[in-house]
């Protein structure tokens, strides 16, 4: 996409404009032109798309000159379309119009949450990650008690949760809609001993009031490397290593301290997004009592998990101003991706 | 929580901006959400009354001379307390307030010139609610300043405000002195401790009141005092207006202070009536099953025997650590306070108050699990809090019963070599101690590392790893290295319930399909609406459903997928084509349900977008069925169609799909969806749908091996023959192309042309045949293809009664 519009770059943009279409010599690099400049992708469409951006006084005027070119163009389009067509064009008779559509395949598309979930799995899968995926419905005891959340404590406030039955008639607890995906944190872990390095994603529940940034149900990527000698700097490499993956490259990251029961120390991840610091994901280094409650010693191994939302991702980078969108199944929204 | 700075300052020194403060507290684990001012008032300045006459035409008004600082302007106004001599914030024309008849906080006027009952107002003389200090809108502001009129308002009154989100393992940030400590350590502070020291009498609190704890399990500590003497009433103005900058309402003063207290320093507190407590002795005790209480709200509460009940002798007098009793409430005649400040159970709290659905702000602090330590410093903090607003004399010593006394953590361990294993790197020696010691903690040096004590305020900080995060995110997070992962990677396992399922997707997508995501609930109604197979399994009830429209767990993606196509014919012109691939649940009794993952796809309306190349046509059964042979043949298998029945579909447009390369395993089926099903739904094009199961995808491409998708290209010439075939209507196009495969040199048989109608006998159908030709070892002749050709037309004939068409 095109960078904040400015009246300069709207000035230079009108003398590339006319220039190059004075040396348009036939329809073809007319018709490039015009893709060039105002077609979908098109500079000057992609100034009138970005106005938003801009603080209302600036919008007027740009947005004012931005429309005036566009006039302009399409009149100098226009003329020098008739001019080609009046110095009489050289096509032979059996000539036909390439201008028509031609014939494509018709595709469909993945979901843009799958799209994102994808590629957030190839970012870790490289990294030696392998994904493992496990069932919507889990019981309480692997979506919270092994995860050091016992009942009654404060930290089940964070993740309101959707019961099918809440009965703790043994040790497994309750059967509930997964808050998280960690459940498969000590599924997994309970199988096989270190190393363990999984990500896991998945649909997700919570007990919550739906707007526009929240949903009750919402998709979690989320991973685990436990083994010797895996240290905060570890997780640190891992997390840049993905932000500049889904990211760019060049993306400025930031970690703070944050509360997950289930890691100590707990990090929240900040990208820079236009100068405003916005929380994509939360992670930590393995709590000793989760290690513990799987049958690791914790003097030995250590680890950490991350967890990211895919969803909020998409928002972020696409402008998805609605997280509704995802769940609504409107094709005009899902062809876009 | 809500910070002013303001009562911040009490314990602290501001030396950074509040932006910055915010930022620095962030970083350590303390989100700061917002930075609130409420000193944004332009056009608002210090005015004083000159002269307060009556309004000419309206009884309740008054025409009120104020003096500005530059000169005396007239303004109309309706306050019942407005008199010379008082010192008042006056708006002029274009200030910006509050809106006083809204209920909105942020609803805002601007102060217009106008006429009120034919007399121009010069702008306003400005009640609390209007400059946004509270909802007290009766009169005006009358303010304590000896500030000279035409001052901004802003630099006499008003406050900024951080609003923190906190993290449930800090209680200690409850209080704004916790927050405090944070902010002295992050900007190199020295930190101002409140006094906790008073004048105290005989006789000692505990011959004036007794304290027994039955039930040491849900309460370590009981600290009390007895305060007589005191005199009720309403707080200064300076405790009022703190506590209702945070949110509080101001009640009395004693109960103003315990409040106060409790935000101050994160520990909550309860006052009783001391002479309505019988025989001045207080128990601890749990509530015998269905004893009832009314607490402090008027309500009367229902126990059960885990809850836990302060009483005297003869009632219960309070929901320990939930809400006081009214029986025992401080009122106006109230004159002895018995104090209470104890440290109950955290997670027996948590359960008595979400069961009851009563949290209070107490609740929210002791379900987060206090040290026992705390609850001393509170009591003598609000004896001298009121020995000072409410007068009073204090009893002597304190009443301190602590069976948990020995039970506490006093310290935590941490050697150097685990800080830099979980680090990654070290920090050194005199930057841990410096660190600790300036959070609290009282640390001791040995030959493994440290040991740490833990401040009476941290509950929070019982293993080495707790005390690494208080290092590492007060020397910042960003301070520490970033390394590639090391480790061990893992063998690899084959997850085929992944790769399959992602391999089905693509394969679905290339095929023209949508993919969507739907919920994973939805209501029984909704689902009923769509017929299942007999053998589908009972609905998964939600306890506690976000609405009545997710009650149950799916059963099946047919309805989501129907929902869909009726929401898309609404908006979209071109073919309606989508998929779903998702969990489907069904009771399984005990433990877990049967969870499955299905794969459903619809198309609906045209097949084609318009083009000037080919005709549209609706959509219908073949390109649904297309989709599915589109799939098997990216998995290198393919289906067998039979015709069968489902109580969604209609009868004779719908096919079961097998794999017979794969066991003959059923995949699932595609047909047309019947009508009535469709109304339902408000759908009246006809809309064609498949079904398949993933486990049973999985079997066919577990069945399909390397060896089963490479042969080697044949050297010899295939040839291709058509046949024009006359068959009965019923025979199926299937039947044709078996026995013409059977054919030891025949490679391929395709249908390529099928007619009824005119022309044709009645009930006859033509079928145009492609057959290929080949043979591994040579070219076939001219001769060997017509014998093998008259072969197949006689079993043809002979089987299914097809003849050459002439």
């Amino acid at each position: 996409m095109s960078s904040t519009p400015t009246e300069e770059s709207i000035v230079t943009l009108k003398a590339e404009a006319l220039d190059q279409l004075a040396n348009a010599a036939d329809e073809a690099s007319v018709e490039s032109w015009r893709v060039e400049y105002m077609g979908r992708r098109g500079r000057l469409t992609g100034i009138l798309r970005n106005l938003g951006s801009l603080d209302p006084d600036q919008r007027r005027a740009i947005g004012a000159a931005a429309n005036r070119l566009k006039g302009e163009l399409e009149s100098a389009l226009d003329e020098r379309a008739a001019e080609i067509k009046r110095s009489g064009s050289s096509q032979p008779k059996d000539a036909i119009d390439v201008t028509l559509p031609g014939r494509r395949t018709r595709r469909g598309g993945l979901h843009p949450s799958t799209q994102i979930i994808r590629e957030m799995l190839d970012a870790f899968n490289e990294m030696g990650f392998q994904t493992v995926e496990g069932n919507e419905v889990e019981l309480e005891r692997y979506n919270f008690d092994m995860l050091n959340i016992p009942a009654d404590h404060p930290a089940r406030d964070m993740q309101d949760t959707i019961w099918i039955d809440r009965e703790r008639a043994s040790e497994d607890g309750g059967v509930l809609l997964r808050t998280q995906t960690s459940g498969m944190q000590p599924r997994i872990m309970e199988k096989q001993d270190p190393p363990v390095r999984i990500v896991s994603p998945g649909k997700c529940f919570r007990f919550e009031a739906t707007d526009a940034t929240h949903e009750w149900q919402f998709h979690q990527v989320e991973g685990l490397a436990v083994d010797e000698g895996l240290s905060f700097a570890d997780l640190k490499g891992t997390l840049y290593e993905f932000a500049r993956r889904i990211f760019g490259a060049d993306r400025k990251v930031r970690f703070r301290c944050d509360f997950f029961p289930f890691v100590e120390p707990g990090v929240d991840m900040s990208i820079d997004w236009n100068g405003r610091w916005v929380e994509i994901l939360g992670a930590g280094m393995v709590h000793p009592r989760v290690l513990r409650n799987v049958g690791y010693d914790p003097e030995k191994y250590t680890g950490f998990a991350f967890g990211v939302g895919p969803e909020r991702v998409a928002m972020l980078k696409y402008g998805i101003e609605d997280i509704r969108h995802f769940f609504g199944n409107d094709l005009r929204f899902l062809t876009q991706f | 929580m809500k910070v002013p700075l303001s009562w911040l300052k009490d314990y602290v020194d501001i030396t950074v901006s509040p932006e910055e403060l915010a930022h620095r507290l962030t970083m350590a684990g303390t989100e700061v959400e917002k930075i609130e001012s409420t000193a944004n008032w332009d056009n608002v300045v210090v005015g004083h009354v000159r002269a307060v006459n009556p309004h000419p035409n309206a009884d309740r008004l008054r025409l009120v001379t104020v003096f500005n600082g530059a000169e005396e302007v007239e303004v109309v106004c309706g306050a019942p307390n407005v008199a010379a001599g008082q010192t008042i914030a006056y708006a002029s024309i274009g200030a910006v307030l509050r809106d006083p008849y809204s209920d909105d906080p942020d609803a805002t006027r601007r102060l217009k010139k106008s006429k009120i009952r034919g007399v121009e107002s010069q702008g306003m003389v400005c009640s609390e609610k209007e400059l946004g200090l509270s909802d007290e809108h009766e009169g005006i502001l009358e303010l304590d300043t000896s500030a000279e009129p035409g001052t901004p308002l802003g630099e006499v009154l008003g406050d900024t405000v951080i609003e923190a989100e906190l993290t449930p393992n800090r209680p200690d940030c409850l209080g704004i002195l916790g927050i405090a400590r944070e902010v002295a350590v992050l900007t190199g502070q020295e930190l101002r401790l409140p006094e906790t020291d008073f004048a105290s009498e005989d006789p000692a609190a505990s011959v004036l009141a007794s304290v027994k704890i039955d039930d040491p399990d849900l309460c370590s500590r009981y600290t009390g005092t007895v305060i007589r003497g005191v005199k009720i009433g309403p707080s200064p103005a300076w405790l009022a207006d703190r506590l209702r900058a945070i949110g509080e309402r101001p009640i009395n003063n004693i109960v103003d202070i315990t409040n106060y207290v409790m935000f101050e320093l994160g520990q909550p507190l309860h006052a009783f009536d001391h002479n309505r407590v019988k025989d001045h002795e207080v128990i601890v005790r749990r509530a015998k099953p269905g004893e009832k209480i009314v607490t402090l709200d008027g309500e009367e509460r229902k126990l059960d025997g885990e809850m836990l009940l302060i009483a005297d002798p003869e009632k219960g007098i309070g929901l320990a650590g939930v809400m006081g009793g009214a029986n025992s409430e401080i009122d106006e005649s109230t004159t002895d306070v018995f104090l209470e400040s104890a440290t109950f159970n955290g997670s027996n709290n948590r359960r008595t108050s979400s069961s009851l659905g009563l949290r209070s702000q107490a609740t929210l602090r002791f379900e987060k699990g206090l040290r026992s330590g705390l609850a001393e410093v509170a009591l003598r903090r609000a004896t001298r809090m009121i020995l000072e607003l409410a007068g009073g004399t204090a009893a002597s010593g304190i009443i301190d019963v602590h069976p948990g006394k020995d039970d506490e953590q006093e310290s935590v361990p941490l050697s150097r070599e685990k800080l830099g294993r979980v680090l990654g790197d070290s920090i050194p020696e005199d930057k841990v101690i410096s660190t600790l010691e300036s959070l609290g903690f009282g640390v001791k040096s040995n030959d493994a590392g440290w040991d740490a004590k833990i401040p009476y305020w941290r509950p929070d900080v019982t293993i080495p790893e707790d005390l690494i995060e208080e290092l590492a995110r007060i020397i910042g997070y960003d301070e520490f290295p970033v390394t590639p992962p090391a480790g061990r990677v893992p063998t690899w396992q084959p997850r085929p319930e992944t790769t399959v399922r992602d391999k089905i997707a693509d394969a679905l997508v290339r095929a023209g399909m949508q993919e969507i995501i739907s919920y994973s609930a939805t209501n029984e109604e909704g689902e009923n609406r769509v017929p299942l197979p007999s053998d589908t399994l009972d609905f998964v009830r939600i306890l506690n459903p976000i609405s009545s429209d997710h009650a149950t767990l799916r059963r099946t993606l047919r309805e989501n997928v129907l929902n869909s196509v009726e929401r898309n014919l609404r908006t979209w012109r071109g073919p309606i084509a989508l998929f779903e691939i998702g969990h489907v649940f069904g009771s399984a009794g005990e433990g877990l349900p049967q969870e499955r993952i299905m794969i459903t796809g619809a198309v609906a309306g045209p097949a084609n977008d318009p083009s000037w190349s080919e005709q549209p046509r609706p959509s219908d059964f073949y390109d649904a069925k297309g989709v599915i042979e589109s799939l098997l043949s990216e998995l290198h298998s393919e289906g067998a169609f039979a015709a069968a029945e489902d109580p969604a579909f209609v009868a004779g447009r719908t096919a079961e799909v097998t794999v017979p390369t794969a066991g003959g395993v059923r995949i699932g089926m595609v047909g047309e969806v019947l009508p009535e099903v469709l109304a339902r739904f408000d759908i009246e094009t006809p809309v064609h749908m498949f079904e398949m199961e993933l486990d049973a995808l999985l079997s066919v491409e577990k069945s399909i091996g390397p060896q089963d998708i490479y042969s080697p290209t044949v050297r010899y010439q295939d040839s291709a023959r058509d046949l024009a075939l006359l068959v009965d209507r019923t025979v199926a196009a299937a039947e044709v192309i078996k026995i013409a495969s059977n054919n030891r040199l025949v490679t391929g048989a395709t249908v390529f042309d099928v007619f009824e109608g005119k022309g044709l006998p009645e009930g006859k159908k033509s079928l145009a045949v492609r057959v290929v030709y080949q043979s591994p070892n040579k070219t076939l002749t001219a001769d060997e293809i017509s014998k093998a050709e008259s072969g197949i037309l006689r079993s043809l004939e002979h089987q299914l009664g097809a003849t050459l068409r002439t």
